[in-house]
Protein backbone atom coordinates (compact mmCIF):
# COMPACT_ATOMS: atom_id res chain seq x y z
CA UNK A 1 0.00 0.00 0.00
CA UNK A 2 1.25 3.53 -1.41
CA UNK A 3 1.02 6.46 1.39
CA UNK A 4 -1.60 7.89 -0.72
CA UNK A 5 -3.95 4.95 -0.34
CA UNK A 6 -3.72 5.11 3.50
CA UNK A 7 -4.74 8.70 3.23
CA UNK A 8 -8.38 9.33 4.76
CA UNK A 9 -10.49 10.16 1.61
CA UNK A 10 -12.26 13.52 1.82
CA UNK A 11 -14.69 15.22 -0.24
CA UNK A 12 -14.78 17.04 -3.45
CA UNK A 13 -16.90 19.36 -5.10
CA UNK A 14 -15.29 19.75 -8.87
CA UNK A 15 -16.84 21.86 -11.44
CA UNK A 16 -16.57 21.40 -14.97
CA UNK A 17 -17.33 24.19 -17.77
CA UNK A 18 -17.39 22.87 -21.67
CA UNK A 19 -17.62 24.82 -24.64
CA UNK A 20 -17.38 24.55 -27.88
CA UNK A 21 -13.56 25.21 -29.36
CA UNK A 22 -13.29 28.96 -30.68
CA UNK A 23 -12.97 27.65 -34.48
CA UNK A 24 -16.51 25.96 -33.80
CA UNK A 25 -19.59 28.63 -34.73
CA UNK A 26 -21.70 28.50 -31.76
CA UNK A 27 -25.07 29.57 -33.44
CA UNK A 28 -26.73 29.81 -29.61
CA UNK A 29 -24.37 32.13 -28.41
CA UNK A 30 -24.84 34.48 -31.53
CA UNK A 31 -28.33 34.57 -30.70
CA UNK A 32 -28.08 35.27 -27.24
CA UNK A 33 -25.74 37.98 -27.92
CA UNK A 34 -28.40 39.57 -30.57
CA UNK A 35 -31.39 38.87 -27.48
CA UNK A 36 -28.90 40.97 -25.47
CA UNK A 37 -28.45 43.61 -28.22
CA UNK A 38 -31.86 44.17 -28.20
CA UNK A 39 -32.33 44.92 -24.58
CA UNK A 40 -29.80 47.47 -25.62
CA UNK A 41 -26.78 45.74 -23.94
CA UNK A 42 -24.78 47.35 -27.02
CA UNK A 43 -21.37 46.72 -25.05
CA UNK A 44 -21.95 42.97 -25.84
CA UNK A 45 -19.01 41.61 -28.29
CA UNK A 46 -19.34 38.37 -28.01
CA UNK A 47 -21.37 35.38 -26.03
CA UNK A 48 -20.33 31.80 -25.73
CA UNK A 49 -23.18 29.57 -24.98
CA UNK A 50 -21.49 26.26 -23.06
CA UNK A 51 -22.30 23.89 -19.81
CA UNK A 52 -21.19 23.79 -16.82
CA UNK A 53 -21.53 20.68 -14.33
CA UNK A 54 -21.14 19.83 -10.43
CA UNK A 55 -19.72 17.29 -9.20
CA UNK A 56 -19.21 15.59 -6.11
CA UNK A 57 -17.14 13.01 -5.19
CA UNK A 58 -14.41 11.14 -2.64
CA UNK A 59 -10.75 11.18 -3.83
CA UNK A 60 -7.30 10.87 -1.20
CA UNK A 61 -5.75 14.04 -2.48
CA UNK A 62 -6.38 17.02 -5.30
CA UNK A 63 -3.54 15.41 -8.11
CA UNK A 64 -5.43 12.61 -7.76
CA UNK A 65 -8.98 13.76 -8.22
CA UNK A 66 -7.85 15.88 -10.80
CA UNK A 67 -6.26 13.26 -13.03
CA UNK A 68 -9.49 11.61 -12.69
CA UNK A 69 -11.69 14.24 -13.45
CA UNK A 70 -9.24 14.88 -16.81
CA UNK A 71 -9.79 11.37 -17.82
CA UNK A 72 -14.24 11.89 -16.94
CA UNK A 73 -13.70 14.86 -19.66
CA UNK A 74 -11.99 13.60 -22.25
CA UNK A 75 -14.35 10.04 -21.75
CA UNK A 76 -17.39 11.55 -21.67
CA UNK A 77 -18.04 14.87 -20.20
CA UNK A 78 -16.40 16.76 -23.64
CA UNK A 79 -16.11 15.57 -26.75
CA UNK A 80 -13.06 17.33 -28.02
CA UNK A 81 -13.61 17.13 -31.57
CA UNK A 82 -15.50 20.18 -30.93
CA UNK A 83 -15.52 21.28 -27.45
CA UNK A 84 -12.65 22.46 -24.62
CA UNK A 85 -13.30 22.11 -21.00
CA UNK A 86 -11.91 23.42 -17.70
CA UNK A 87 -12.34 22.58 -14.36
CA UNK A 88 -11.57 23.56 -11.13
CA UNK A 89 -11.65 21.21 -7.68
CA UNK A 90 -12.27 22.36 -4.13
CA UNK A 91 -12.63 20.11 -0.64
CA UNK A 92 -15.71 20.22 1.08
CA UNK A 93 -15.20 20.48 4.75
CA UNK A 94 -17.55 19.83 7.58
CA UNK A 95 -18.18 23.23 7.72
CA UNK A 96 -19.20 23.72 4.38
CA UNK A 97 -21.14 20.47 4.18
CA UNK B 1 -28.34 -14.34 -51.66
CA UNK B 2 -30.02 -13.42 -48.00
CA UNK B 3 -28.38 -11.11 -45.59
CA UNK B 4 -29.23 -10.72 -41.86
CA UNK B 5 -29.71 -7.22 -40.78
CA UNK B 6 -30.00 -5.72 -37.27
CA UNK B 7 -31.11 -2.43 -36.09
CA UNK B 8 -29.89 -1.53 -32.88
CA UNK B 9 -32.19 -0.45 -30.06
CA UNK B 10 -31.13 2.51 -27.78
CA UNK B 11 -33.59 3.62 -25.24
CA UNK B 12 -34.89 6.66 -26.57
CA UNK B 13 -34.10 5.63 -30.52
CA UNK B 14 -37.10 5.86 -32.57
CA UNK B 15 -36.82 5.29 -36.16
CA UNK B 16 -36.45 1.19 -35.39
CA UNK B 17 -39.52 0.29 -36.81
CA UNK B 18 -39.17 2.95 -39.84
CA UNK B 19 -35.40 0.87 -40.57
CA UNK B 20 -37.17 -2.84 -39.24
CA UNK B 21 -40.18 -2.19 -41.85
CA UNK B 22 -37.79 -0.96 -44.76
CA UNK B 23 -35.66 -4.30 -44.47
CA UNK B 24 -38.45 -6.29 -44.21
CA UNK B 25 -40.93 -4.94 -46.75
CA UNK B 26 -38.80 -2.65 -49.16
CA UNK B 27 -35.68 -5.44 -49.35
CA UNK B 28 -37.92 -8.72 -48.25
CA UNK B 29 -34.62 -9.57 -46.00
CA UNK B 30 -34.87 -10.89 -42.51
CA UNK B 31 -34.09 -8.13 -40.06
CA UNK B 32 -34.11 -8.22 -36.09
CA UNK B 33 -34.18 -5.32 -33.44
CA UNK B 34 -31.21 -5.63 -31.02
CA UNK B 35 -31.66 -4.49 -27.63
CA UNK B 36 -29.14 -2.11 -26.32
CA UNK B 37 -28.17 -4.14 -23.85
CA UNK B 38 -27.45 -7.35 -25.19
CA UNK B 39 -23.91 -8.01 -26.47
CA UNK B 40 -23.22 -10.68 -29.51
CA UNK B 41 -23.95 -9.36 -33.48
CA UNK B 42 -22.41 -12.82 -34.13
CA UNK B 43 -25.59 -13.71 -36.01
CA UNK B 44 -25.39 -10.88 -38.81
CA UNK B 45 -24.43 -9.45 -41.78
CA UNK B 46 -24.98 -6.08 -41.80
CA UNK B 47 -25.92 -3.09 -38.82
CA UNK B 48 -28.42 0.04 -38.91
CA UNK B 49 -28.04 2.00 -35.79
CA UNK B 50 -31.43 4.40 -36.34
CA UNK B 51 -32.61 7.55 -35.78
CA UNK B 52 -34.43 9.17 -32.76
CA UNK B 53 -33.16 10.38 -29.00
CA UNK B 54 -30.94 8.12 -27.02
CA UNK B 55 -31.04 8.78 -23.81
CA UNK B 56 -32.85 11.83 -24.32
CA UNK B 57 -29.85 13.32 -25.94
CA UNK B 58 -28.61 14.79 -22.76
CA UNK B 59 -25.15 15.92 -22.92
CA UNK B 60 -24.60 15.53 -26.65
CA UNK B 61 -26.66 13.33 -28.96
CA UNK B 62 -25.21 9.94 -28.74
CA UNK B 63 -22.57 10.75 -26.12
CA UNK B 64 -24.26 8.18 -23.54
CA UNK B 65 -25.34 5.91 -26.35
CA UNK B 66 -21.72 5.13 -27.50
CA UNK B 67 -20.97 3.40 -23.66
CA UNK B 68 -23.95 0.77 -23.71
CA UNK B 69 -23.75 -3.07 -23.95
CA UNK B 70 -23.95 -3.37 -27.02
CA UNK B 71 -20.97 -0.97 -28.10
CA UNK B 72 -18.43 -3.34 -27.68
CA UNK B 73 -20.01 -5.77 -30.16
CA UNK B 74 -20.44 -2.92 -32.59
CA UNK B 75 -16.66 -1.86 -32.52
CA UNK B 76 -16.36 -5.37 -33.11
CA UNK B 77 -18.37 -5.80 -36.12
CA UNK B 78 -17.43 -2.45 -37.45
CA UNK B 79 -13.49 -3.84 -36.86
CA UNK B 80 -14.27 -7.11 -39.13
CA UNK B 81 -14.92 -4.96 -42.32
CA UNK B 82 -19.02 -5.83 -42.10
CA UNK B 83 -21.10 -3.17 -43.09
CA UNK B 84 -22.49 -0.70 -40.71
CA UNK B 85 -24.80 2.04 -41.27
CA UNK B 86 -25.82 4.61 -39.07
CA UNK B 87 -28.87 7.01 -39.61
CA UNK B 88 -29.02 10.27 -37.86
CA UNK B 89 -29.06 9.59 -34.21
CA UNK B 90 -27.51 6.70 -35.28
CA UNK B 91 -24.58 8.69 -37.50
CA UNK B 92 -24.03 11.09 -34.10
CA UNK B 93 -23.62 7.71 -31.68
CA UNK B 94 -20.98 6.70 -34.05
CA UNK B 95 -18.97 9.56 -34.19
CA UNK B 96 -19.02 10.09 -30.83
CA UNK B 97 -17.60 6.49 -30.30
CA UNK B 98 -14.99 7.24 -32.90
CA UNK B 99 -15.93 5.14 -35.31
CA UNK B 100 -16.61 7.69 -37.72
CA UNK B 101 -14.39 11.11 -37.58
CA UNK B 102 -16.06 14.78 -36.63
CA UNK B 103 -19.26 15.37 -34.77
CA UNK B 104 -23.01 17.02 -35.32
CA UNK B 105 -23.31 20.08 -33.65
CA UNK B 106 -26.49 21.93 -32.94
CA UNK B 107 -28.37 22.87 -36.57
CA UNK B 108 -26.72 26.19 -37.62
CA UNK B 109 -30.47 27.62 -37.53
CA UNK B 110 -31.13 26.47 -34.58
CA UNK B 111 -34.51 24.68 -35.78
CA UNK B 112 -35.24 21.60 -35.80
CA UNK B 113 -35.25 20.51 -39.36
CA UNK B 114 -38.00 18.13 -41.07
CA UNK B 115 -37.83 18.16 -45.00
CA UNK B 116 -37.11 15.72 -48.26
CA UNK B 117 -33.86 17.08 -49.43
CA UNK B 118 -31.22 15.77 -52.70
CA UNK B 119 -28.08 14.41 -51.69
CA UNK B 120 -24.95 13.84 -54.06
CA UNK B 121 -23.47 10.54 -53.98
CA UNK B 122 -20.00 11.45 -53.45
CA UNK B 123 -17.97 8.13 -53.39
CA UNK B 124 -19.28 4.54 -54.66
CA UNK B 125 -16.41 2.81 -52.75
CA UNK B 126 -18.44 2.18 -49.41
CA UNK B 127 -20.80 -0.81 -49.73
CA UNK B 128 -23.58 0.94 -48.76
CA UNK B 129 -23.24 3.16 -52.05
CA UNK B 130 -20.94 0.48 -54.18
CA UNK B 131 -24.30 -0.03 -56.97
CA UNK B 132 -24.67 3.77 -57.35
CA UNK B 133 -23.33 6.11 -59.75
CA UNK B 134 -20.55 8.35 -58.75
CA UNK B 135 -22.78 11.86 -58.16
CA UNK B 136 -26.13 10.20 -58.73
CA UNK B 137 -28.67 12.41 -56.63
CA UNK B 138 -30.89 10.57 -54.15
CA UNK B 139 -33.93 11.89 -52.65
CA UNK B 140 -34.46 11.49 -48.82
CA UNK B 141 -36.17 12.75 -46.09
CA UNK B 142 -34.27 14.67 -42.59
CA UNK B 143 -35.35 15.05 -39.30
CA UNK B 144 -32.90 16.38 -37.04
CA UNK B 145 -32.06 19.30 -34.27
CA UNK B 146 -28.55 18.90 -34.36
CA UNK B 147 -27.12 17.34 -37.82
CA UNK B 148 -24.35 19.90 -38.69
CA UNK B 149 -21.44 18.07 -39.77
CA UNK B 150 -18.61 19.74 -38.53
CA UNK B 151 -14.69 18.51 -38.93
CA UNK B 152 -11.69 20.90 -38.31
CA UNK B 153 -9.54 22.36 -41.41
CA UNK B 154 -7.45 19.35 -41.21
CA UNK B 155 -9.64 16.92 -40.60
CA UNK B 156 -11.69 18.09 -43.46
CA UNK B 157 -9.05 18.03 -45.83
CA UNK B 158 -7.84 14.43 -45.05
CA UNK B 159 -11.30 13.01 -45.04
CA UNK B 160 -11.50 14.60 -48.56
CA UNK B 161 -8.55 13.54 -49.97
CA UNK B 162 -9.02 10.12 -48.68
CA UNK B 163 -12.47 9.99 -50.16
CA UNK B 164 -14.56 9.50 -46.82
CA UNK B 165 -17.52 12.08 -47.83
CA UNK B 166 -20.36 9.90 -48.78
CA UNK B 167 -22.89 12.18 -49.45
CA UNK B 168 -23.15 16.02 -49.92
CA UNK B 169 -26.53 18.51 -49.99
CA UNK B 170 -27.11 19.44 -53.41
CA UNK B 171 -29.70 20.45 -55.23
CA UNK B 172 -32.05 17.87 -57.32
CA UNK B 173 -29.84 18.30 -60.51
CA UNK B 174 -26.90 17.93 -58.17
CA UNK B 175 -25.25 21.04 -57.85
CA UNK B 176 -23.93 22.24 -54.38
CA UNK B 177 -25.55 25.33 -53.46
CA UNK B 178 -25.85 27.25 -49.91
CA UNK B 179 -29.43 27.36 -49.78
CA UNK B 180 -30.36 23.71 -50.10
CA UNK B 181 -27.66 22.84 -47.03
CA UNK B 182 -30.65 22.46 -44.41
CA UNK B 183 -28.19 21.99 -41.29
CA UNK B 184 -24.93 24.43 -42.43
CA UNK B 185 -22.69 21.45 -42.22
CA UNK B 186 -19.27 22.07 -43.22
CA UNK B 187 -18.42 21.71 -46.91
CA UNK B 188 -22.14 20.81 -47.61
CA UNK B 189 -21.34 17.50 -45.58
CA UNK B 190 -24.75 15.28 -44.96
CA UNK B 191 -22.60 11.33 -45.03
CA UNK B 192 -18.93 10.40 -44.37
CA UNK B 193 -17.14 6.90 -43.82
CA UNK B 194 -14.70 5.28 -41.82
CA UNK B 195 -10.91 5.27 -43.63
CA UNK B 196 -11.78 0.92 -44.64
CA UNK B 197 -15.11 2.50 -46.00
CA UNK B 198 -17.68 -0.45 -44.43
CA UNK B 199 -19.29 2.37 -41.57
CA UNK B 200 -21.28 4.94 -42.83
CA UNK B 201 -22.79 7.83 -41.41
CA UNK B 202 -25.75 10.27 -42.65
CA UNK B 203 -28.24 12.79 -41.34
CA UNK B 204 -30.86 12.02 -43.79
CA UNK B 205 -33.37 8.83 -43.15
CA UNK B 206 -32.69 6.26 -46.16
CA UNK B 207 -35.45 4.26 -44.12
CA UNK B 208 -38.12 6.33 -44.05
CA UNK B 209 -37.76 6.40 -47.90
CA UNK B 210 -38.04 2.80 -49.17
CA UNK B 211 -41.92 3.08 -51.32
CA UNK B 212 -42.86 5.41 -53.20
CA UNK B 213 -46.57 5.27 -51.31
CA UNK B 214 -44.25 7.35 -48.22
CA UNK B 215 -42.76 9.74 -50.94
CA UNK B 216 -39.89 7.77 -52.33
CA UNK B 217 -38.06 4.57 -52.42
CA UNK B 218 -34.29 6.44 -53.05
CA UNK B 219 -33.72 4.86 -49.35
CA UNK B 220 -33.41 1.35 -50.91
CA UNK B 221 -30.71 1.86 -53.13
CA UNK B 222 -28.40 2.77 -49.96
CA UNK B 223 -29.93 0.35 -48.10
CA UNK B 224 -29.62 -2.83 -50.46
CA UNK B 225 -26.32 -1.79 -51.71
CA UNK B 226 -24.67 -4.25 -48.99
CA UNK B 227 -26.64 -7.14 -50.63
CA UNK B 228 -24.99 -6.17 -54.26
CA UNK B 229 -21.78 -6.15 -52.17
CA UNK B 230 -22.39 -9.06 -50.06
CA UNK B 231 -23.31 -10.65 -53.31
CA UNK B 232 -19.45 -9.66 -55.31
CA UNK B 233 -18.37 -11.13 -51.90
CA UNK B 234 -19.40 -14.14 -52.02
CA UNK B 235 -18.63 -14.60 -56.17
CA UNK B 236 -15.38 -13.82 -55.42
CA UNK B 237 -15.12 -16.36 -52.77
Amino acid sequence: MTATDQKTKQNWLVEVFVSLKPAVNDPQGLAIKDGLHMLGYDEVDDVRAGKYMQLHLSGSDQSAVESRVADMCEKLLANTVIESYRFTVQPITDDSQ
Amino acid sequence: MSMRYAVITFPGSNGEHDALMAVELGLGMPVEAVWYKETSLDRFDALLLPGGFSYGDYLRPGAIARFAPIMAAVEEFAASGKPVLGICNGFQVLTEAGLLPGALLRNQSLEFRCAWVHVRTETTRTPWTAPLADGEVLHLPIAHGDGRYFAEPDLLNRLIQKDQVVFRYSTESGERESSVNPNGSVDDIAGVCNSAGNVVGLMPHPERAYDTLIGGDDGLRILSSVLRAGMAAASGA
